[in-house]
């Protein structure tokens, strides 16, 4: 299986809710269709609005990834 | 020669600062506050205004009224900070030198960011924004009415809530509420960006009948076909559309390099000091800091921005720490309000809503000219919730 690169890495940890959300909100009003952004957030309120928020909003959330004090999201715009 | 500090910005932050730091250092210290308007606004008073509740006059006050005798103003819009040099340039020409330079520059909104925003909604962000709804509100006679932030963040995070809860309130003492669908539009997950404050208040919008779309960020709005549609994908239609316009960083701050990429400044959460700048403080909605941009949270913060540059010009260790600490009233309509009291370390556990801290909003809309900008509020009035509050 071929590897998803990311294209863009947004450091949201220490950010308190809803700040990794926006974060990602942000880059994703910028950015391109097919752009791979990843969010670190220290936030436990992320574990369940970035995953509700993506598929609200209909992209695809590759992968997430618990690391030591902080989860990764990876999320594709898809439209 | 006395030291020099220039303060940006006449409003609760850069006023309050400027008037602490003369009490403290008098002729030792040369205080200048550099405001382009020279008129001090009571931001708090224009939800009031578009409701109808409050005429403009006692929104606005000449910012010299304000200031201790030995504090000077220019009213004057600073254009650029050499942060090196230790100036600020302002726009009709010359420079202030600065030992010590304090940020209470606010946030600037920028509606043209979102198309179709001027055209086709309102807002209560500005007294003239306010003035026009309340106009509109006037020959309002039913229909759909949307409200919701336009970005995120915004200034005083209640304000969209309030206004949602008051307008059904307005609606139903003009008899039209029955003729009328209210819907509040939340970019995030529930009504509120604090989640024992959502908690609160989305049951008293059930009960009031008042719709919730949640994760609806709006992208565009087209006046001719009367809808909005989100970031999301979603279009919903409005016979009047009130959105907090987006907002951004002063320009001088942008312009000279200061800030991160919304124009906001980047603030040590405690020391209140430009984190890559030690002569430089910010407070207030100019900071990066995750707090309400409001009011209340430069009042908290300028007695320690005044300290610390107090003691850092008496050549002693400053002290003084900010913990984060705010306090906001919510009107939640029919004459009652809720209290949101926290800190960095304590979310707010929020009142039931009741007439009283319906009438202590009232009161400190009253008694702000004559309290908060001299100091005479001390910023330790009332605990959190010492109930909740953790062991030292």
């Amino acid at each position: 299986m071929t590897e998803i690169a990311t294209d863009q890495v947004i450091d949201a940890r220490g950010m308190a809710c809803p700040g990794p959300l926006m974060s990602l909100i942000g880059a994703i009003r910028q950015s391109q269709v097919g752009t791979v952004i990843e969010v670190w957030s220290s936030d436990q309120g992320s574990a369940t609005d970035i995953p509700a928020w993506v598929a609200k909003a209909h992209h695809d959330l590759i992968e997430v990834v618990e690391e030591d004090g902080f989860t990764r999201f990876r999320v594709r715009k898809a439209r | 020669m006395p030291a020099q500090v220039v303060v940006l910005g006449g409003g609760v932050g850069g006023t309050l600062t400027a008037n602490l730091l003369a009490r403290q250092l008098g002729r030792n210290l040369h205080v200048t506050v550099v405001d382009p308007t020279g008129m001090h606004v009571y931001q708090p008073g224009f939800l009031y205004a578009a409701l109808g509740k409050a005429n403009g006059r006692w929104l606005a006050r000449d910012e010299r009224t304000l200031l201790h005798r030995q504090v000077d103003l220019a009213v004057e819009a600073a254009t650029r900070i050499d942060p090196d040099k230790g100036t600020v340039q302002l726009a009709h020409g010359g420079s202030l030198p600065f030992d010590y330079l304090v940020l209470a520059t606010g946030a600037r909104l920028i509606p043209d960011e979102i198309p179709g925003l001027v055209a086709g909604a309102h807002e209560f962000y500005s007294l003239q924004g306010a003035l026009r709804l309340r106009e509109a509100l006037r020959g309002f006679r039913g229909g759909r009415v949307l409200v919701g932030v336009a970005g995120i963040p915004y200034k005083c995070p209640p304000a969209p809530v309030e206004f949602t809860l008051m307008v059904d309130q307005y609606l139903r003492r003009r008899g039209l509420r029955d003729k009328s669908q209210v819907t509040l539009l939340s970019p995030l997950s529930r009504a509120f960006t604090i989640e024992s404050a959502s908690k609160l208040i989305q049951p008293i919008l059930t009960k009031r009948g008042i719709g919730l779309e949640t994760f609806f960020n709006v992208e565009e709005v087209d006046p001719s076909a009367g809808t909005v549609r989100s970031l999301e994908g979603e279009a919903a239609a409005y016979d009047l559309l009130v959105l907090v316009p987006p907002h951004r960083g002063q320009a001088v701050i942008e312009t000279s390099r200061l800030g991160d990429a919304g124009g906001w400044v980047p603030t040590d959460r405690h020391t209140l000091a430009h984190r890559d700048h030690e002569r430089i403080f910010a407070l207030g909605d100019a900071t990066d800091l995750p707090l309400s941009k409001s009011g209340s949270t430069a009042h908290f913060e300028a007695p320690v921005v005044a300290s610390r540059i107090a003691s850092l010009l008496r050549g002693t260790a400053p002290k003084a720490n900010y913990g984060g600490r705010v306090m906001c009233f919510l009107e939640t309509g029919d004459g009652r309000a809720t209290a949101l009291r926290f800190d960095y370390e304590h979310p707010p556990v929020p009142p039931t809503p009741s007439r009283f801290w319906h009438a202590a909003k009232w009161a400190f809309n009253r008694l702000y000219w004559d309290t908060v900008p001299q100091g005479r509020i001390p910023e330790r009035d009332l605990p959190v919730h010492d109930a909740k509050r953790r062991p030292a």
